[in-house]
């Protein structure tokens, strides 16, 4: 099973959940797919066995055969190449990799070349695999990295993946595949805008969901109201606590400085797998 | 001789366009007789890459210069591939940045004047 933990607006408390969901399970592997900022290993403190370089496929001109036709230009989709006075000019930057440039050469003057964006490293303390993606600092394009990460999902296990915020492309390769995703939101006005926008996502891409509301005690009735309007189920309320927030601080997950609260992450783990049982079923 | 100025409209007497890469209209004119072109500018939308398609779009253009409010790296170095002069730091209607600049009176910037993104439209 592949649970994935997503929110829309940030600083909601994603990997917060994701991380307690991962302690209060015997048999659970932990992805933080939040590749521009992973920060799941600074609660599970894992000891980190592997690592494996990522890269994705640039091109480079063999300026002796390239004849500055443009054709490379014409067919680049992200706009990572510029022709002027015959001279090619790469942008690797904004290159997704996909190699039409290359393909359609007239002069086959292109050849790829790999460009490391980021790392993979495996790892685990006691029976939680983890998994985390680094992306390189100044790099911008994380999702083939954040696929790097889903690769080592292991299907024996219950796969948390901790998902980075917001609703474009890093979100959707991140979540995409799940059996079921947490959408983590706090009940303010920019919680509730964001949840909306989450929910929308998840919706196209047909993946079952629930709620929980992180600092359930502050703001407004509103996250609520929408839930119940639209039918999606508040399977947690996680309340605002000082201690929690203490806790947090200093790198320590709720179910270690409170052990009262494993039950319920338990209970949250439970009724995920029976929600996304019964959606496998129709 | 041709110079580009960036223009919020098709003529001579709008405002320069502050943005490179998304202006409006790029104003392609004759610095001594004034013969203009106005060129709708087809990157304004696009989601990414809009400085670098400009910058090649004017390199077609045979400008010796691009008169502009900012400009970020990628368009700057592809106009410098093109050997285009950059100015930046241009604002008032498009008629008076060319005069100016028939005078004499801007310098050449040597560097980009805003990160990439400058110009992409405010998230809705």
């Amino acid at each position: 099973m592949i649970i994935a933990v997503a929110s829309g607006k940030g600083g909601t408390g994603k990997t917060t959940v994701a991380v307690n969901l991962a302690l209060s399970n015997s048999n659970t592997q932990l992805s933080d797919c939040d590749v521009e900022e992973p920060n799941a290993h600074i609660f599970i403190k894992p000891k980190i066995k592997n690592k494996e370089l990522i890269s994705i496929p640039v091109p480079e001109v063999d300026k002796s055969k390239c004849d500055g036709c443009g054709r490379c230009q014409e067919v680049c989709a992200y706009n990572a190449i510029a022709v002027v006075n015959k001279k090619v000019l790469i942008f690797p930057e904004l290159c997704h990799g996909c190699g039409s440039c290359g393909y359609f050469c007239p002069q086959h003057a292109i050849k790829e070349i790999n460009k490391e964006i980021g790392s993979v490293e495996i790892g685990k303390r006691d029976n939680l695999l983890f998994v985390h993606g680094k992306l390189n600092i100044g790099e911008a394009m994380s999702p083939p990295l954040i696929k790097a990460v889903k690769k080592h999902v292991n299907p024996a296990r219950v796969n948390i993946i901790d998902a980075p915020p917001g609703t474009s492309c890093p979100v959707i390769t991140s979540i995409e595949g799940s059996d079921f995703c947490l959408l983590v939101t706090e009940p303010t006005p920019f919680g509730l805008n964001d949840l909306i926008l989450a929910v929308e996502v998840l919706r196209k891409l047909d993946i079952p969901f629930g709620v929980v509301i992180n600092r359930s005690d502050l703001g407004d009735k509103k996250t609520d109201d929408y839930c119940s309007q639209e039918n999606i189920p508040v399977l947690m309320r996680i309340p605002f606590k000082r201690e929690i927030a203490s806790a947090y601080s200093k790198g320590i997950s709720i179910v270690e400085a409170f052990p009262e609260y494993k039950k319920d992450f338990q209970e949250l783990l439970d009724n995920i797998s029976k929600m996304a049982k019964q959606n496998n079923r129709r | 001789m041709k110079v580009c100025v960036t223009s919020e409209g098709n003529n001579l007497d709008s405002k320069v366009d502050p943005r490179f890469g998304r202006c409006q209209y790029f104003i392609i004119a004759d610095i001594d007789t004034l013969a203009f072109e106005a060129v709708q500018n087809p990157n304004i939308d696009s989601m990414g890459g809009a400085g670098i398609q400009s910058g090649q779009l004017i390199a077609g253009k045979q400008v010796k210069a691009v008169l502009t409010g900012n400009m970020g790296p990628n368009a700057f170095q592809t106009l410098q591939a093109a050997n285009i002069t950059v100015v930046t730091g241009i604002s008032g209607s498009v008629k008076e940045a060319v005069e100016k600049y028939k005078n004499g009176d801007f310098k050449a910037t040597q560097g980009p004047s805003v990160d990439s993104k400058f110009g992409m439209p405010p998230q809705k």
